[in-house]
């Protein structure tokens, strides 16, 4: 094979060899340690002050595309949280992920053996975050006046002293949508609540310099993030450890097509100029 | 008239919403969040244009039999699946509704995301070329981050720097990488993005920028 | 314009029952339940002379203060010496219903058996009472608490309870009236008030330079100055055009700037009778979209070339939208692809598969997470404001290009603070403080202000 024919190659053998990287950590597990980061510390740390009673809002904007990442950051929050004794007010301003949240937020709370509407509660969804958030500054029930299925908010005993963001120790945003922007803009900038966000890979590089200033108490993102929570909270074989170890090979594959891809384009005639584009 | 009524309007709202920013009282924020209000019902009539559109578009491609008319009868299927079930059988657990979207939607949509694996790794192997310097800074950049952000970096690289009393190097560089030029790229790309989107705010409000009404002029 | 300018220069008058403390911006209001902020010195006295009321000792929590209501079982423990120098005002910058209670903390606070462990702060209609437990509480050491009061306009006075980890108590002398009302300004904001209006006076000046007849020289931007060739090669290939306006509303500042550089390429494709197909994420990005079209055409005089159904609603969600946006792309084939507005994860997948299909493409967005994937697979990219340059560049407008100048002038502003923040932080670390607080922190900056114009009480 010419280096022009590899610098061009059937991109469905990158499929292929992609795929094989892909199944074959599946088959022959790797085993690696994971170091933490200080954002996800930042993270870890915040919710184990939380104290027996105390409320925090928990807002889950994902729907079934994101789930690999979203999910294991949104479980490790919620046992953690809900292991601190603390309780759980969520909302969803994704459209297409308020089933998904609903199930989610349930699961967790039934293996840690919490009751719906005493240690948690779902108010659901509601359109245009930028008109929920500021109205949830004013009082949580104003746009939810009842929750996910119905039952007055006020009626539910999770509710009982909450008023607004002041009420809450801290505000956890699982968001793989441009609703973080929402959140950061209309909420934390002006209402000024400690919040966290976990979030997928790609988007979490834009958000470091919110962590910087301060505005963010500190970051999860994607499935290292989520693979580092489950380090801090010692499981050992944690879904997201697993699946970071397939990852692993993948972005060496990746790598590897990088490499292999500019040796033939240099061989076959390609020019390295010092200046020009990038 | 026709015109310029729209543009008062606009202008007015725009004021509203700019000073109910700045004040805290709860007048000018009742009226912001009532007019909010009012995009709510106007989205839900535009939604119902949408879906008449929807139906203009796919219909007659299955009353056709126009190539492909297969996939225009599955989105109308789709559709009218979802709706009818939603609402005569509910959207409680174990309702068709929640069925299908457990196990036709997360699929479809969890499916639809993760090609995007197979579509980075056919353009990092065409596009990702080492053209000129800039490139090469680029490229390397994101080798380190790349490699840097999984286990498998640290596991192997250590063992290169581990005699030399290393430990971690290539993470770290990663997180270096994110946290200084990658911030201070992006916080100068937002500061140029706010004030392209104050520019063009106020273009509206002032009524220089027109488009969104239908013409220029 | 004038609307906005007199509003920004009289909204900090209208605010003028704001005090000029000098105190860092405190945590925001608590609720009645929930513990104090950060201590603060309160500096500011108010204008009414503090009553005097006997404080009442040895009340249970909750109780009025001045014996009405049931008694209560007297708790084990001896009481702890009461706070004092209690103040309570208006909290300044709110929405109204809010007073900050301050007091000097107790002497027992966090020593010996009457150690004091928390305060509670009572209100009343009057110096003599009776005084109710509001439940607005503040831990052990804390100095201040929000109350929130059931009405603007009305007189309270406040004392403040001691409790001891056994449950006694002592109250402190009252203080009062204090009255809640809502302000018009919102001191916190200030710094962004300052930056507005000096963005907005800019772009006044600017613009009327412009209208005098000013020229601006604007940078050539790749992107823009291939629009045309793009659009002339897809009416040589015969082919349509496809324009993806985003995955935002269309009240979002992308779409808007799409819609402005849409109703450019739809006036051209009319000109060349190119057709011209924008699939839509939101109904009401249609509807807008559908009108910009229309309007294009009507300008190029040709509005029976107008085909409704080449602007059309696809589906709210993402990647369903993406694959109905490939699909025409396959199916198509369009010469030329537009992918400007908000992209989002799907951005890639669109750029390969357009590459796929054989167009050229042209993408711009404010994401900045998707630039990278556009540069990568697009033959042309707006990076971030670029999208927004590029109504003003392709209208020729002079007025249109002045706010691109204005915007210009903001990133020297951004830059000179920026390099002058750096610089004192490196030689003069105390002049440092100052200036970042003047610049970042509203508050301080308002105090200052207010100081100057001799504002607040």
């Amino acid at each position: 094979m010419s280096w022009k024919a590899l610098a061009a190659v059937d991109r469905r053998v990158i499929f292929v060899i992609l795929i094989a990287g892909i199944l074959l950590p599946m088959v022959f597990p790797l085993k690696m340690p994971i170091a933490v980061t200080p954002e996800v510390q930042s993270v870890y740390d915040r919710i184990e002050s939380l104290q027996k009673g105390d409320t925090i809002m928990m807002t889950m904007e994902y729907d079934p595309s994101t789930l690999a990442e979203m999910q294991p950051m949104t479980y490790n929050m919620l046992r953690h949280v809900f292991r601190r004794g603390a309780k759980v007010v969520a909302v969803c301003l994704f459209t297409t992920g308020v089933s998904q949240v609903e199930q989610d937020l349930k699961k967790i709370a039934d293996e840690n053996g919490k009751k719906y509407g005493e240690d948690y509660a779902y108010l659901g969804y509601k359109p245009y975050p930028a008109i929920v958030i500021t109205a949830l500054g004013q009082d949580f029930r104003n746009p939810f006046p009842k929750d996910y299925y119905g039952t007055p908010t006020d009626s539910l005993p999770v509710m009982k002293g909450i008023k607004n963001f002041s009420s809450v120790k801290l505000v956890l945003s699982v968001n793989a949508t441009s609703g973080v922007d929402f959140w950061l803009q209309y909420g934390q900038s002006r209402f000024r609540f400690p919040l966290a966000i976990g979030m997928t890979a790609v988007m979490a590089s834009d958000y470091y310099t919110y962590v910087q200033s301060g505005q963010l108490v500190g970051l999860i993102g994607g499935l290292k993030g989520a693979a580092e929570y489950e380090t801090l909270m010692h499981e050992k074989d944690g879904y997201a450890t697993r699946v970071m170890n397939i990852q692993s090979v993948v972005h060496c594959i990746v790598v590897g097509f990088i490499l292999v891809g500019n040796i033939a384009f240099l061989m076959s005639g390609g020019k390295f100029r010092m200046g020009g584009r990038a | 008239m026709k015109r310029q009524i729209p543009l008062v309007v606009c202008f007015i709202a725009g004021i509203i919403f700019l000073l109910q920013y700045f004040t805290p009282h709860p007048w000018p924020t009742y009226l912001a969040e009532r007019m909010l209000k009012w995009t709510i019902v106007i989205g839900f009539f535009a939604l119902g244009l949408g879906i008449i559109s929807l139906w203009i578009t796919h219909l007659p491609k299955v009353m056709k039999q126009a190539p492909g008319w297969g996939y225009n009868a599955v989105s109308l299927a789709g559709f009218l699946g979802m709706v009818v079930t939603g609402l005569v059988w509910g959207k409680n657990p174990g309702t068709p509704f929640i069925w299908m979207y457990n196990n036709l939607m997360n699929p479809i949509t969890a499916t639809m995301f993760g090609l995007l694996a197979f579509f980075i790794a056919s353009a990092a192997y065409r596009a990702f070329r080492v053209r000129s310097l800039l490139a090469t800074i680029l490229l390397v950049s994101a080798v380190v981050v790349m490699l840097g952000r999984v286990p498998i970096g640290d596991y192997f690289f250590d063992m290169l720097v581990a005699p030399l009393g290393y430990h971690g190097v290539l993470g770290a560089a990663a997180n270096w990488l994110l946290n200084y030029p990658n911030v201070a790229a992006k916080r100068a790309l937002n500061v140029g993005i706010g004030f392209g989107q104050a520019a063009i705010a106020l273009k509206i409000l002032l009524g220089i920028e027109r488009s969104y009404l239908g013409g220029d002029k | 314009m004038s609307f906005l300018g007199l509003g920004m220069i009289l909204l900090p008058v209208l605010a003028s029952p704001l005090h000029a403390d000098a105190s860092a911006a405190p945590a925001p209001a608590t609720s009645t339940t929930a513990a104090a902020s950060s201590a603060a010195a309160a500096t500011a006295p108010t204008s009414a002379a503090p009553a005097t009321g006997a404080p009442a000792t040895g009340d249970a929590p909750g109780e009025p203060v001045s014996g009405e209501g049931p008694g209560a079982a007297a708790p084990a423990g001896p009481p702890p010496e009461p706070p004092s120098e209690v103040t309570a005002k208006d909290k300044p910058g709110d929405e109204g219903k809010h007073v900050t209670v301050r007091w000097k903390i107790s002497p027992d606070d966090g020593a010996g058996t009457r150690s004091v462990i928390g305060y509670e702060v009572l209100r009343g209609p009057a110096a003599g009472g009776p005084f109710t437990a509001t439940g607005t509480k503040a831990p052990a050491g804390k100095t201040e608490a929000v109350d929130e009061v059931p009405a603007d306009g009305t007189d309270y006075w406040y004392a403040v309870r001691a409790i001891t980890i056994t449950g006694a108590t002592s109250d402190s002398p009252a203080f009062g009236p204090a009255r809640s009302t809502a302000q018009w300004f919102n001191p916190e904001k200030t710094s962004v008030a300052v930056f507005t209006l000096i963005f907005c006076t800019a772009a006044a000046i600017i613009l009327a330079m412009a209208r005098g007849g000013t020229h601006f020289y604007i940078r050539p931007i790749g992107g823009i100055n291939a629009i045309d060739e793009a659009i002339g090669r897809a009416t040589e290939m015969g082919k349509p055009i496809l324009f993806v306006p985003g995955l935002q509303e269309a009240d979002n500042v992308p779409t808007l700037a799409a819609f402005s550089i849409l109703s450019r390429v739809a006036k051209k494709a009319a000109e060349y009778q190119t057709r011209l197909i924008v699939p839509c994420y939101y109904s009401m990005v249609m509807i807008v979209a559908r009108e910009v079209v229309k309007g294009a055409y009507l300008e190029a005089g040709r509005p029976d070339a107008f085909q409704e159904k080449d602007v059309f609603y696809v589906t709210q969600e993402q990647f369903a939208y993406v694959a109905a946006i490939n699909g025409i792309m396959l199916r198509e084939k369009p010469a030329t692809n537009f992918y400007l507005g908000a992209f989002f994860a799907e951005s890639l997948m669109l750029a390969e598969t357009g590459f796929m299909a054989g167009s050229i493409q042209i993408a711009g967005t404010d994401q900045p997470i998707q630039i990278p994937f556009f540069v990568a697979a697009c033959d042309y990219t707006m990076i971030g404001e670029e999208l927004y340059a590029a109504a003003a560049y392709l209208s020729d407008d002079p007025k249109q290009k002045a706010t691109l100048k204005a915007q210009d002038l903001g990133k020297a502003v951004v830059l000179a603070l920026t390099g002058a923040g750096a610089m004192l932080w490196a030689f003069l670390p105390t002049w440092a403080v100052w200036f970042s607080k003047m610049v970042a922190d509203g508050e301080f900056l308002w105090s200052r202000v207010a100081g100057l114009f001799g504002m607040g009480s």
